[in-house]
């Protein structure tokens, strides 16, 4: 490795330790019984890591490092504490706690300790915020004021939003486990929708900071590779992290030189990340062998023929409306409905899939959501029906904030001539 | 750990139940308060007179104002309640599910203050 500056040598420290540092807390809290005393153990370690890791190098076992040496400042803070007597439970089981030797029984411990903790994150008893907000704290190591960067909150509404999520697991008495076998599929969907959450957070056109929204999207795919480490044989798992990956993959491709957003249709399909495809594509392979189709499987399968299509036309679309069907009736939703009639349109012409669009306007349920008017004023354009078709891209406009998502729309509408042209 | 299950439910459809549809809900709330007594999770509970015979009482400036009706005007009102002994909230969420007023209405989980025993 080149010589590292000090500032250099921190920011390596942090990345690793960041990455690390999950396993510690899952391990931490499930000994201590307390998120805060684990947090401020792992967070001492992370000094002692700036401290040494420039000099010595980063440890071989940077997680096991982390986690005994997390353990040695509980231990240190416990003896500390005035009220000691009562704190001989903890400090017998933090004794006995050796992470530095992951024989087999340890290793699953470890592993155990993470998707306790995961589940704990994800119990549906906090609310959806507080789930998003607690992963990435505890099992991503991102720092508060970093989430509160990536989902434009105040910091200390995010500092808050902790606390009390915390407060909430301990009052209330959220178990830290994985659940029994009969609560597992519900609870199972509530964490995968949390990682799909923190992953749209990100994906979601450059708003905000855009290279910690990059981090979330890094973020979920690792926390969705460790659940599918964890739970190997759970296929929605391996449906939803090949559906991140089919989704990150396009992500350069997405933007244009001027921050405005890409749609697929458009998009340059050599700037997508191949290897990552390929990656996606034999995730969704595994994911298929293990039977059962859910709904992440099947999005993951529509993100595949879009990624593996050398272009829109030769994409297989009659495939794609049909795996939209499967989706409806697993998921019944608008935004389904939307998404299928775009496929139609694409598969049987615009026409087609404009008079299901006119169907679900009349519904109402989408009035509010920009990409229907989007949808709705694309297919009015390619009908060369350009007033109706301005009209519509002015509703999309007066409905997002989003400056990547605005752009596109102001050039459409230029595009429509206004409305005017007539 | 004790939880509280607050029962809220529209009382105005158990007011119009036939006699049969009350005896039913009845014999399914025994049934439910037999089970928890027998695997030793009941500590207590109880069923409420309708709200309209609810009173509501504060203090203010040495005074006391008592007045008609519950405290919150809501379609859903307390009906009734269990005190329960859980392993967790997730055992506690497994017992509000069974209460028979969960098909209709809502129960509230609540974790009962615990304070340390006075020696």
């Amino acid at each position: 490795m080149a010589a590292a500056g000090p500032s250099d040598a921190r920011g390596v420290v942090e990345q690793v330790f960041r990455h690390e540092s999950g396993q510690a807390v899952a391990t931490l809290i499930r000994v201590l019984g307390d998120f805060d005393r684990a947090e401020e153990a792992v967070q001492d370690a992370f000094l002692v890591a700036l401290e040494r890791w420039p000099g010595t190098g980063v440890p071989s076992k940077p997680g096991a490092w982390i986690t005994t040496t997390a353990r040695n400042k509980a231990i240190d803070r416990l003896r500390r504490e005035r009220r000691l007597a009562e704190k001989q439970a903890e400090l017998a089981q933090l004794m006995s706690l050796d992470p530095g030797e992951p024989d087999q029984q340890n290793r699953s411990s470890v592993v155990d300790d993470r998707l306790r903790l995961i589940f704990t994150c994800c119990h549906p008893a906090l609310s959806p915020e507080a789930r998003v907000a607690l992963t990435l704290r505890t099992l991503g190591g991102l720092q508060t004021a970093e989430i509160a960067r990536a989902f434009l909150v105040p910091e200390p509404t995010m500092a808050q939003r902790l606390v009390r999520a915390k407060a909430k697991i301990r009052t209330a008495g959220i178990p830290y486990r994985v659940p029994p076998d009969h609560l597992l599929p519900e609870r199972l969907d509530g964490v995968l929708a949390v990682l799909y959450l923190v992953f749209n957070e990100g994906y979601v056109a450059s708003g905000g900071d855009a290279l910690i929204r990059r981090e979330l999207c890094d973020e979920a795919i690792r926390l969705a590779r460790l659940l599918a480490a964890l739970m190997p044989d759970e296929p929605e798992v391996l449906g939803l992290l090949a559906l991140l990956l089919l989704h990150h993959a396009r992500r350069d491709a997405r933007v244009g030189g001027s921050g405005e957003l890409v749609l697929l249709g458009d998009q340059n399909r050599s700037r997508w990340d191949q290897a990552m495809i390929l990656d996606g594509v034999g995730v969704l392979d595994r994911a298929v062998r293990l039977g059962r189709l859910g709904p992440y499987r099947v999005q993951a399968a529509i993100a595949a023929l879009h990624a593996t299509a050398a272009s829109p036309e030769a994409t297989d679309w009659g495939r794609i409306l049909a795996l939209y069907d499967a989706l409806r009736r697993m998921n019944p939703s608008p935004v389904v409905e939307l998404n299928r009639a775009v496929a139609i349109a694409m598969a049987h012409g615009p026409e087609q899939g404009l008079a299901l669009v006119e169907e679900l306007a009349a519904g109402g349920a989408l009035d509010g959501y920009h990409l229907f008017h989007a949808t709705r004023a694309d297919l009015l354009r390619q009908l060369g029906r350009d007033a109706e078709a301005a009209a519509a891209y002015r509703q999309a406009l007066e409905l997002t904030g989003n400056p990547a998502e605005r752009s596109f729309l102001t050039r459409r509408l230029a595009e429509v001539g206004s409305g005017r042209r007539r | 750990m004790r939880y509280l299950l607050a029962i809220y439910g529209d009382e105005q459809g158990f007011a119009t139940a036939t006699e049969a549809e009350a005896a039913a809900v009845a014999d399914a709330y025994n049934a439910f308060t037999k089970d928890i007594v027998d695997r030793g999770l009941f500590q207590s509970g109880d069923a409420l007179e309708p709200s309209s015979t609810a009173t509501t009482v504060r203090v203010r400036d040495g005074r006391t104002l008592a007045t008609d009706g519950p405290y919150a005007e809501t379609k859903e009102q307390l009906g009734g309640y269990y005190v329960v002994d859980c392993k967790n909230l997730d055992e506690a969420i497994e017992l509000a599910a069974k209460i028979p007023g969960a098909a209709t209405g809502t129960i509230e989980v609540r974790p009962i203050m615990e304070f340390p025993e006075q020696g």
